[in-house]
């Protein structure tokens, strides 16, 4: 099963509910932070890191002795990754989307691919708990297809959770898709509520069930209780604003290690993730 | 002209409710809110939308399968997985490559634009302000975020602005980078936490790789003063400024609820004073009045 925690509004605490739920459990659990642009799991989580992978994305190498500059790689290309001048054809690797479509075209195979780093995956162990982040290269834009190679690492047969980045757009779904369940994460405040509606609509595209957490359930006002009775989507936990929590987070300690019974708590959170799962709706 | 990007790394540290306060501090400025993600600068700017446009960009595919003879070339061609079995295209897994539309045999596939947002050209009560919003589980963020900069920047031109004060997305990826090129600086809001650290310094990086100058601000420094001096040291070790820090206080939250700026809601609150105090460094930093 994969359930995905996602937020919209960044800062709400999708990472705080990733890895105390990850370490709550006891089942085959696997925690991969798809938030690759900032990826802050591992700063709790600790993991004894057993391997990296530099991750690399096909970018079109034009063999100039055998173009005859006919100009279709040019033309087929959406994304201006590689232009046909008089006399040289240029890629411009950082623009490329990687679909092939060049070396597919070329009638002179003169277009092979090389890599461009997307980033790099490192992957380890923290007791039982594997764990798998991917990290953007500073200076990279396209994140969805290392998040793609980070979700590689799914193992059916255990529990997958994923910290997704925050937002609605193509990273995030790219961390959703395929997702049982997508935990909302949110805070109740005007930006929470606002960015929160956004990200049920992306889940419902999806056609994927969902549940929420209220992050600093004390601050702010009571508008998001009342949307999530409208749209019916249950409530899983509430997680109160408490200075101390806010401290400990700040130096890189676990909710349920400052506070232990939270631990039951999150065990009690994903017992009443599964039912909701149980239920899901056909997608679209 | 100068355009001051606020952005952060990490989301949540507090950057449209800076924007929002340094609004009612600012002279002369145009708004604009380049989170076209999750915008949130509306819900306290309050905008009188004057021009409303449709933002069109990429292509999504679409199999006519009436024409598709089940060649089945599209689907070995496609990247993404985008073709079902039934040669029915998945449009949030299609990338809008054309590879399908280019090669098929039987001409089958169209490829229309997308319409994925819209901007606007809005009246605030501290004057005009470019926004957008991208649809949702839409691509071409990045081209949304150049296209409202480059609305806010004529905005600002035409008004003779001497400010253009842009909200940024979070991260480091493609909306970031449409955000800061070109800016005269960014504000980089930090958070004194090990996750707020870790990412400020790659945002950081990012500027400093797309040569931007960046200031730096930690906000809710209180929360941990060890980690907010490290975040200062780390900003002093790659020559950034470190303009000031903003303590935590709840009358930022509880001016969001009201759809005000904190400088609207109690000017006179800890909060409040220290936006001030850290809108005097910034303002110095960039050379404005």
């Amino acid at each position: 099963m994969i359930i995905s925690i996602a937020s919209g509004k960044g800062g709400t605490g999708k990472t705080t509910v990733a890895t105390n739920l990850a370490v709550s459990l006891e089942d085959d659990v696997q925690l991969l932070d798809c938030d690759v642009e900032e990826p802050n799991a591992q700063l709790f989580i600790q993991a004894a890191i057993e391997g990296v992978r530099t991750i690399t994305t096909p970018v079109p190498k034009v063999d100039m002795d055998k173009c005859s500059l006919c100009g279709k790689c040019g033309e087929i290309c959406q994304f201006k990754a590689i232009v046909v001048l008089r006399d040289i054809v240029l890629p411009f690797p950082e623009l490329c989307h990687s679909c092939g479509g060049c070396v597919a075209v070329c009638p002179e195979k003169a277009i092979t691919e090389t890599g461009r780093e997307l980033g790099v995956i490192e992957w380890g162990l923290r007791d039982g708990l594997e764990f798998v982040h991917g990290r953007l290269r500073v200076g990279e834009a396209m994140s969805p297809p290392l998040i793609r190679k980070v979700r590689e690492f799914t193992r059916p047969e255990a529990l997958t959770i994923i910290d997704a980045p925050p937002g609605t757009s193509c990273p995030v779904i790219a961390s959703m898709k395929g997702a049982d369940f997508v935990l909302l994460v949110t805070e109740p405040t005007p930006f929470g509520l606002h960015d929160l509606k956004l990200a049920v609509g992306a889940v419902k595209i999806l056609g994927i069930p969902c549940g929420l957490v209220i992050n600093r359930a004390d601050m702010g006002d009571d508008k998001v209780w009342a949307y999530a009775d409208k749209e019916n989507i249950t409530i899983l936990m509430e997680i109160p604003f408490d200075r101390h929590i806010a401290e400990a987070y700040s130096r890189g300690e676990m909710l349920v290690e400052v506070i232990p019974e939270w631990r039951q708590r999150f065990k009690h959170l994903y017992h009443r993730v599964i039912p909701l799962v149980a239920r899901k709706e056909q997608p679209r | 002209m100068k355009e001051l990007v606020v952005i952060s790394g990490k989301g949540g540290t507090g950057k449209t409710s800076l924007v929002a306060a340094f609004a009612s501090l600012a002279q002369n400025k145009v708004l604009c809110d380049a989170d076209v993600d999750a915008a949130d600068l509306h819900l306290i700017m309050d905008p009188q939308i004057r021009e409303q446009h449709d933002f069109e960009s990429g292509h999504t595919a679409i199999i006519d399968l009436d024409t598709c003879t089940e060649c089945g070339l599209c689907r070995e061609l496609c990247q993404w997985n985008a073709i079902s079995e039934a040669f029915v295209v998945d449009p949030i897994a299609c990338e809008g490559c054309g590879v399908c539309y280019y090669f098929c045999p039987a001409r089958a596939v169209e490829f229309p634009v997308n319409t994925c947002g819209k901007w606007f050209i809005s009246a605030t009560r501290f004057g005009p302000m470019a926004h957008a919003s991208l649809g949702i589980a839409e691509e071409n963020s990045g081209k949304l975020v150049s296209l409202i900069r480059q609305e806010g920047r004529k905005l600002a031109e035409q008004q003779n602005a001497d400010l253009l004060l842009t909200d940024g997305p979070p991260g480091i990826g493609c909306p970031v980078i449409a955000s800061i090129g070109g800016a005269a600086a960014v504000l980089i809001v930090a958070e004194p936490t090990v996750s707020g650290r870790h990412d400020m310094e790659r945002v950081a990086d990012l500027a400093a790789f797309f040569r931007v100058p960046a200031m730096v601000c930690v906000n809710k420094f209180d929360l941990n003063p060890d980690q907010a001096e490290a975040i200062e040291a780390f900003a002093g070790r790659k020559g950034i400024a470190v303009v000031s820090r903003i303590p935590f206080d709840p009358v930022f939250t509880k001016a969001m609820v009201e759809g005000k700026t904190v400088i609207e809601y109690d000017g006179h609150s800890e909060g409040a004073r220290a936006v001030r105090a850290l809108w005097e460094k910034v303002k110095e930093r960039l050379g404005i009045s």
